[in-house]
């Protein structure tokens, strides 16, 4: 959590983070949210201002909680979240960001999800876009609890690359002190499928609306089933505009 | 409609085709046969401007254009239309989305007014129709999870919603049952047979040209067309095979 001290890059979570943009907004306060025993909540964050943001989020699902948290991480500028999700028994933590970067811009989605009880559920799903010369981090670590039997954690982690020169950090990490657990991640950077787009100029589509095509289907992976999926794959698309 | 005037090109700096030269007329149907890697697809590819087939000589005029200095997505809007031998699948991006997009495209290119949801929706049922194909099909992901016969279904659906003025179809046969080879067959009729357009059916079988009768019959070998005839070539060619009729 926040101290007050501007962190280094010894830092694990802070290892490609942009310093010297952070240090103006440093220290960062933390927000606070906690889903009752049984309840469902859920959050969309939008970051598409022109100037550097940097979040901090502490969420603590209680026993049987729900929470859907979506994340459009499209500032113009240094753009960090930082989430930790504590679950109870039984808690469901879903997560879905897209970040979308250019220029020589640092974006990273850093998340700390604690199985501390039994049979919960945490699902994270994170798509990112990076053209220019652009970094896009993820850090995800899945901690299971010892006697948090039943966990089921799953991250699915993938990057497109717009240039060759941008970067792709990527990193999930699974940290298991449970028996009978299901924990899986996926993990990819790539580039658009040249095969892909020339099928649909091949129909008339000009190259930057063939790519839009493409990445707005890409994005959209990590907005399914969000109450405003809609609203935020749109928002989406608008940040992609920039890039192409 | 379509002049190719001593075209060679390479692919991954390898030389496929070798000086060919066709000329199709509007109002007819040409049929290209020849042996496994002659460079049937590469021709289709190079025409339709694939990146990685570079063309090394020759020249293409299509329609008084010059076909080979256009980008793809401009040699879709002067009417070209490219039936691949293997459809690509697009995940996450749906059939019915794509095509109006692509349709709108190619509209604003010639100073149309995009087509309104409703009227592509009443387009798009018409030429599925024709096709006897699936209208919920069209809603999934292009190409993915199609059978190879659906795909080639889905392209001919594709080709009537966009009304090219030459396609050039690769292979099209290939995978069809032979209800839907018949289907096929009769949706290139539909939608191709006229006036002011032409085909050029790649196949290495007789079954699609029973349906589509082609007015000519080319022999494409080691990267030129080496041979061309009537509807009857392609008769001989199945009966006696490459080596015998175009040696
Ligand atoms: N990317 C590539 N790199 C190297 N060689 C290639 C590449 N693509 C095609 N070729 C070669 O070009 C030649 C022509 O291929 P093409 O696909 O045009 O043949 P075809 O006439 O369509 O054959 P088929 O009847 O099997 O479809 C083949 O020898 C093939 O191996
Ligand atoms: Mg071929």
């Amino acid at each position: 959590m926040a101290s007050l001290a501007l962190p280094t890059r010894k830092d694990e979570a802070y290892r490609y983070a942009d310093l010297a943009a952070l240090a103006p907004l440093w220290p960062l306060a933390v927000q606070e949210i906690r889903v009752a025993a049984g309840a469902t909540d859920a959050l969309a964050i939008t970051a598409r201002s022109d100037a550097a943001e940097a979040r901090e989020l502490l969420i603590t699902l209680e026993d049987g909680a729900s929470f859907d948290l979506r994340v459009l991480n499209a500032g113009h500028a240094y753009g960090r979240i930082a989430v930790t999700a504590v679950l109870g028994r039984g808690a469901s933590f879903h997560f879905g960001a897209a970040q979308l970067g250019g220029g020589t811009q640092t974006l990273e989605i850093v998340t700390e999800v604690r199985h501390l009880q039994p049979d919960a559920v945490s699902r994270q799903v994170v798509r990112s876009v990076l053209g220019g010369q652009a970094t896009g981090t993820y850090l995800g670590k899945v901690h299971v609890a010892r006697g948090a039997i039943g966990t089921d954690g799953e991250q699915s982690i993938r990057a497109m690359l717009l240039n060759r020169t941008a970067t792709a950090n990527a990193r999930p990490e699974l940290e298991i002190y449970a028996d009978d657990v299901k924990c899986a991640h996926g993990c990819a950077v790539g580039e658009l499928d040249p095969q892909g787009l020339f099928y649909l100029q091949s129909r008339g589509l000009p190259p930057a609306e063939a790519k839009k095509l493409m990445l707005h289907a890409f994005i959209a992976e990590a907005f399914v089933g969000a109450p405003d999926s809609e609203a935020l794959t749109e928002a989406a698309l608008a940040g992609l505009e920039n890039l192409l | 409609m379509l002049t190719i005037d001593n075209l060679s090109a390479t692919v991954a700096d390898k030389p496929i085709l070798k000086g060919l030269s066709l000329n199709i007329n509007a109002g007819e149907i040409h049929a290209i046969m020849g042996p496994n890697g002659a460079g049937k697809s590469t021709l289709g590819y190079t025409l339709g401007g694939r990146p990685g087939y570079e063309v090394t000589g020759g020249s293409v005029d299509f329609d008084g254009q010059d076909l080979l200095a256009l980008e793809p997505h401009e040699r879709a809007a002067t009417g070209l239309f490219l039936g691949f031998q293997y459809p690509v699948e697009i995940p996450g991006v749906s059939n019915l989305q794509f095509l109006r997009e692509a349709l709108n495209a190619q509209r604003k290119v010639h100073g149309e007014e995009p087509l309104s949801g409703a009227a592509f929706i009443k387009l798009a049922k018409e030429q599925a129709g024709l096709l006897r194909f699936d209208m919920d099909m069209l809603k999934r992901p292009v190409n993915v999870g199609f059978s190879g016969g659906e795909k080639k279904r889905a392209e001919m659906v594709q080709m009537g919603i966009l009304a090219p003025k030459l396609a050039i179809l690769d292979e099209t046969d290939s995978g069809l049952d032979i209800d839907a080879l018949r289907i096929c067959g009769e949706g290139i009729n539909a939608i191709m047979r006229g006036p002011d357009k032409a085909v050029l059916l790649i196949t290495h079988y007789q079954r699609l040209l029973d349906y589509v009768k082609p007015d000519f019959v080319h022999v494409l070998a080691g990267g030129r067309i080496v041979k061309s005839g009537g509807a009857e070539l392609a008769l001989q060619l199945e009966e006696h095979g490459y080596e015998a009729v175009a040696a």
